[in-house]
């Protein structure tokens, strides 16, 4: 199958593991990855700090750059979440009929990894093989506005020598949220840190999940503290090889 | 109707009531977040209202339907809101009651006031009410002679503590046992000094004080939670059953209510009394619901008063989207399920009301400028929307308020430069190298600056990446 990859704008800059990591996994199960290179960023920070007038072109461009595909993949729950709820609206509130019809469009065509692994490709043993103690987080907009449900658990618990430890409170939100955490710092942080006590209640050795972002700040409080647990995207895991353990190809967003 | 509901509709007036707060919502959380026992308390009474909550609603097979049910008469409601007014108030008079309209907080103040006052009673007795919190109806009472006395348990609390409600539902949900005790001795009239912390003990001592206000006090004040246009019939639910002496017991009953509380049938409160309780206090149904229609000769109230109050909620009606705030049917579900509200509590948000709802309603009601911090008080988890008995998209209001609220000026131009860049490949990629050479420019960990430095207080910044995603494909 033919896939375009959007990469995110978080991912292409500060995370390209994850979106590296999806392009191998892909290719390893035999599918074409293309990389439109006219994208850059869906808007969603616009949108969630209150700019809905300067996130319109980037949902133009975003719209333009991936209508040509019939499958699109990004490795955020979030920025799949943006796309598929935040660009009707903010271009029927634009007054856009015409755009919101074509955001829709391309919208149904657009999934987040798990999705795609388990829905689209019909797969939920992708041949992994990574040997840690993992624990899962699942990020509020794949939880509660993709619903992917257990779907990356079902991937985590094919991959050999996973050892899957669950999350106490899993289902609460980790303080990130965009914006929030700078504007609402202390609060942001509080989240965190009980977010932390409950990965480090596991005694996992890692901490995934399908959101950069969300990763981004949990593995930034979980490095802050010295905890030596780290945070590693769901893509790198399920690309994860035993051939990748042995040439020790980096599989870790952050040491 | 009256000439206050014509023109265009009107914010909420500064100056009376509780809808705005003192200071921002950031500020005024960082105190409440530095307060162990409040974060203890908070922490322990919303996880069990939560995990109860959880436990009913598991019980209703059909309890999807019944939120779209809920929701569909409220946008039912909100669509032809002037029309079953009307009919409220044409059923509530051939009741045998008089309906006052309020345009905002200071007319039903002296509505209310001007009728205690006409009763001659210098004391009034009080149902635990929103609406009356919203418009600071105690002060003006006392200002003008009359004492109010909170029946409501935990209202008391507050009341007798110079406190403010800091949750829907509970409103003392801030204080435990022992600061209920020490309030108790402090300010109780004719409390036993050798009072205990036993909870028992506690409300037999509150039950003791406000037995002998009920049975000496002339005029109740009240709120409603529904009010049935059909037949005009009011109802207010509550667990103590303190609510029903005030409704039953009293010669002159006022009721104050805010206009979105008028439900078309009793077919549709059946809706509601289903969905309230088990979103709410995780009960099948609540211990008291009382109803009444206008007067009934010879038992209870024999004068009726109901105040219908805008203030602020023609302002919200007008805004398509932002009127699904109105729909709110004060449960507190989306207190209980926010990871904010619980780690914050209820008066970091300024407002009498707290929480998700409170973030989109309080907004709306004062106009956006004058709460501007509240829509940005949400990670936007979406655990709110979830929990919402009447499925208001509580994420989606903020989104969009947040949109209408004042922007810092140095943001707004950052963000535009933002989005040219991002409009641009050229540029963009440009910018990716800029970050990396920043960060590299600085050790990992490292503070950012103003306003950025919220992030680096508690949280490392990751390692810059060797490439970009792009420069790696291109290199392919
Ligand atoms: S917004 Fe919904 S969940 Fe929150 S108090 Fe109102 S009805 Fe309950």
């Amino acid at each position: 199958m033919r896939i375009a990859l959007f990469v995110t704008c978080l991912a292409d800059t500060v995370f390209p593991e994850a979106a590296k990591a999806t392009v191998r996994l892909l290719e390893r199960l035999g599918h074409e990855v293309v990389f439109p290179a006219e994208q850059t960023c869906c808007g969603q920070m616009h949108v969630n700090t209150g700019y809905q007038r300067e996130a319109l072109p980037l949902i133009r461009r975003h719209v333009r750059t991936f209508d040509p595909y019939d499958v699109i993949v990004a490795p955020s729950g979030s920025c799949v979440g943006s796309v598929r709820h935040q660009h009707p609206l903010v271009a029927r509130r634009a007054g856009d009929d015409r755009l919101a019809g074509r955001v829709e469009d391309v919208a149904a065509r657009t999934y987040e990894l798990s999705e795609l692994l388990v829905d689209v490709l019909g797969v939920t043993d992708v041949g992994a093989y990574y040997p840690h103690r993992v624990t899962y987080h699942p990020t509020c907009h794949s939880l509660r506005m993709l619903r992917v449900g257990d779907r990356p658990l079902r991937l985590l618990r094919a991959v050999r020598g996973l050892d899957l430890v669950e999350l106490p409170d899993a289902e609460q939100c980790c303080g990130f949220g965009g914006t929030f955490a700078v504007k609402n710092a202390d609060t942001s942080t509080a989240m965190l840190a009980d977010k932390m006590r409950h990965v480090l209640s596991t005694r996992a050795d890692v901490c995934t999940a399908s959101d950069a972002s969300c990763l981004m700040h949990l593995g930034g409080g979980l490095s802050r503290l010295r905890t030596g647990v780290r945070t590693v995207h769901l893509a790198e895991i399920l690309a994860a090889t035993e051939r990748s353990a042995i040439t020790g190809e980096r599989t870790a967003v952050r040491p | 109707m009256t000439h206050t509901f014509l023109g265009m509709p009107s914010t909420a007036p500064p100056g009376v009531g509780h809808l705005r707060g003192t200071e921002p919502f950031p500020s005024a959380a960082r105190r409440s977040l530095a307060d162990p026992q409040l974060r203890r308390n908070l922490g322990h009474a919303t996880a069990t209202i939560r995990a109860r909550s959880a436990g009913m609603i598991a019980e209703v097979p059909d309890w999807q339907q019944l939120r779209e049910a809920g929701r569909a008469i409220k946008t039912d409601v909100m669509a032809r809101l002037p029309e079953l007014l009307e009919q409220l108030e044409a059923r509530v008079t051939e009741a045998g009651a008089v309906v006052h309209w309020a345009a905002d907080a200071t007319e039903a103040n002296r509505i209310v006031t001007d009728l205690v006052r006409a009763t001659g009673s210098e004391r009034v007795i009080k149902v635990k009410s929103m609406v009356t919190q919203e418009i600071g109806l105690n002060e003006a009472l006392v200002a003008a002679g009359i004492a109010p006395v909170e029946t409501d348990l935990a209202e008391l609390i507050v009341q007798l503590g110079d406190d403010r409600p800091s949750h829907i539902l509970v409103p003392a949900i801030h204080r435990n046992r022992a600061e209920i005790r020490e309030i108790f001795l402090r300010a109780m009239p004719g409390v036993d000094p050798g009072l205990t912390d036993e909870p028992a003990a506690l409300a037999a001592a509150a039950r003791n004080y406000l037995r002998q206000t009920f049975l000496t006090t002339k005029v109740a004040v009240s709120g409603a939670n529904f009010a049935v246009a059909q037949t005009g019939t009011l109802a207010v639910v509550e667990s103590e059953g303190n609510g029903r002496m005030c409704l039953t017991l009293p010669e002159t009953l006022i009721t104050v209510m805010g206009i979105e509380k008028v439900v078309p049938t009793w077919q549709d409160l059946e809706v509601f009394l289903q969905l309230l309780p088990r979103a709410s206090t995780g009960e099948r149904m609540n211990p008291y619901t009382s109803m009444w229609t206008g007067v009934t000769p010879g038992d209870g109230p024999q004068a009726f008063h109901l105040v219908l109050l805008d203030n602020g909620r023609s302002a919200v009606l007008a805004d398509p989207t932002g009127r699904q705030a109105l729909h709110c049917i004060r449960c507190s579900a989306c207190l209980n399920v926010c990871p904010v509200y619980e780690r914050t509590g209820g008066h970091a948000y300024g407002s009498v009301y707290p929480g998700p709802i409170g973030a989109v309603l309080s907004p709306q009601l004062t106009g956006v400028a004058d709460n501007a911090s509240l829509p940005y008080a949400s990670s936007l988890c979406g655990a709110c929307y979830d929990a919402c008995p009447v499925k208001i998209n509580i994420p989606e209001l903020l989104v969009q308020l947040r949109d209408q609220a004042p922007h810092p000026r140095a943001e707004a131009a950052a963000m535009a430069a933002a989005a040219y860049t991002m409009d641009h490949p050229r540029l963009y990629e440009a910018a990716q190298r800029a970050v990396r050479l920043s960060r590299l420019a600085g050790r990992r960990g490292c503070a950012l600056p103003p306003p950025l430095d919220g992030w680096t207080a508690s949280r490392d910044l990751p390692d810059p990446p060797a490439q970009t995603f792009r420069q790696w494909w291109a290199g392919r």
